[in-house]
């Protein structure tokens, strides 16, 4: 099923006559999606997005799924792909920022808070890169702390997406995610930000893949993620430049 | 009788190509596994405790659909009324909704900011993120399985034995559990199986809206899906054990079903 959502992607049918399959981490949708076209545009070729937790899609990769460039939210998996021979080197290609995400009238105002008895505590699942970045940033609290806030996780969600949605819905009252994927929430969500010895570095990695079928066009693909309108998208997104 | 020569290749090799492709990937998930390794992973905490958690919950699930399904399925397939087809579409509607529909569907109308919300906050039932959350999923889809086919098989009983109970004095709630139960069981056992299963492989409503914990939301399904990128072994052997156990779910329903015609038959 998951291969088939890989083939059949998101991007609309077109006639144009080369088709790109672009995995990318879910965290760049709304970013991506407004990208995509004018770069298929340009190259006269048929993006098709698909978007889901990192680690899912290079499990897909590992399975074989056609895919062209593979974008992730941190620079471990496509090392990783890398070293296996399935991705060209990786390119840093963008930033985020990892805060702490609480509905606009909640009373959570820092990390601290999150130790309290019975606050719902919704964070990723510890194979994507987001529940990776939690566990670590909740690693360098005071041990006490630290087993005081995973005392309150009430879900390991498998990207981003659950997480957001746990949280407008009421489901939960905080969750870790990326601040990009607070700011299309339109308000309803605010974003508090970390200390700074808290804050992980989030750098995202892409490459082209060994498989694909289109190389000199993936290859164009991700130099759009760095300087093009991709990296123009990606900025309006709330996305910080790689260093 | 050269014509038909033609026609029954064709039948055959349809026949074949749907076999194929509907149980090459079942057959795959056994061959890609070797016994030792399947035994290994399950003996894991939390494959163990997602086994453990899909058991209990398809297990209230069911005690559920069954306590209020049968005497609703009953009263559907003996009176009639007006609205009455409305009234079956709309419990068979869940059926054919797609799970994240479901799992959207249930945030709305019981979710913390759904409709009814505020009154299920007030009564101190928590659904959400919840073990209760996963049984109230459960429910949700796999009950039109059941109520669909006890309201057929109430409706295959001959009357005239209800009617004769009720000439010998019996109460019509009498009736209905000493004569009209028995007599639709196999049907009734038949729709249980197919909640059953049903049940056993939901995913979608549950992840939208019970979440994924070990031990407190995380189902055999929600478990495969989180072993998939990182343990794809463990992931096999989980979907191996639920294969089997739907296997086994489907063969006692032909048995059960088998059962039913030769009853058939015999009248």
């Amino acid at each position: 099923m998951l291969l088939a959502a890989v083939v059949a992607g998101c991007g609309g049918g077109s006639g144009k006559s080369t088709r790109l399959v672009v995995s990318a981490a879910s965290s760049m949708t709304e970013a991506l999606e407004s990208c995509a076209p004018k770069f298929g545009d340009a190259e006269n070729a048929d993006v098709r997005l698909s978007f889901a937790g990192s680690d899912e899609l290079a499990a897909q990769i590992r399975q074989g799924a056609k895919v062209d460039v593979y974008a992730a939210a941190n620079t471990r998996i496509p090392d990783e792909l890398h070293a296996d021979d399935l991705l060209s080197t990786p390119v840093e290609f963008a930033t985020n920022e990892f805060v702490l995400a609480v509905p606009k009238d909640s009373d959570i105002g820092s990390v601290e808070d999150l130790t309290k008895d019975g606050t719902k505590l919704v964070i990723g699942s510890e194979s994507v890169p987001i529940g990776t970045y939690t566990r670590e940033t909740l690693a360098k609290l005071p041990p006490d702390q630290e087993e005081a806030i995973l005392a309150n996780v009430r879900s390991n969600e498998p990207d981003v997406k659950g997480i957001i949605g746990k949280l407008t819905q009421g489901a939960a009252d905080a969750g870790f995610v990326y601040v990009t994927d607070v700011n299309p929430t339109g308000g309803d969500l605010k974003a508090i930000t970390l200390a700074k010895d808290l804050e992980p570095n989030v750098t995202y990695g892409a490459g082209v893949v060994k498989q694909a079928e289109q190389p000199e066009l993936a290859k164009k693909f991700v130099e759009d993620l760095t300087e093009g309108d991709c990296a123009l998208a990606l900025a309006d997104a709330g996305f910080g430049r790689a260093p | 009788m050269t014509r038909p020569g033609w026609f029954s290749a064709l039948l055959g090799v349809c026949l074949a190509a749907a076999l194929t492709f509907l149980t090459l990937p079942v057959v795959a998930i056994f061959v890609d596994s070797s016994p030792g390794d399947l035994i290994a992973s399950l003996g894991e905490p939390g494959a163990l405790d997602a086994l453990w958690l899909s058991l209990r919950t398809t297990a209230a699930a069911i005690a559920i659909i069954l306590l209020v399904g049968t005497p609703a399925a009953y009263l559907l397939a003996t009176r009639s009324f007006r609205g009455k087809a409305a009234v079956v579409t709309l419990i068979e509607l869940p059926l054919v909704l797609p799970p994240a529909v479901a799992g959207i569907a249930l945030l709305a109308a019981v979710g913390p900011s759904g409709i009814l919300g505020g009154a299920i906050e007030a009564a101190g039932i928590e659904l959400s993120l919840t073990t209760a959350g996963v049984v109230v999923a459960l429910t949700f889809v796999a009950s039109p399985f059941y109520v669909r086919q006890a309201m057929a098989s109430f409706a295959a009983v001959d009357r005239t034995l209800l009617d004769a109970s009720r000439t010998l004095g019996a109460s019509e709630a009498h009736g209905f559990l000493r004569v009209m139960i028995p007599l639709a069981m196999p049907g009734l056992a038949a729709g249980t199986a197919l909640a059953l299963g049903r049940a056993l492989g939901e995913f979608g409503a549950t992840l939208m809206f019970a979440g994924s914990f070990q031990g407190i939301t995380q189902t055999v399904p929600l478990a495969i899906y989180d072993r998939f990128s990182t343990d794809f072994d463990s992931a096999l052997a989980l979907s191996a054990v639920l294969v089997a156990v739907s296997a086994a779910i489907l063969l006692s329903v032909k048995l059960v079903r088998g059962g039913e015609a030769l009853g058939v038959v015999a009248r």
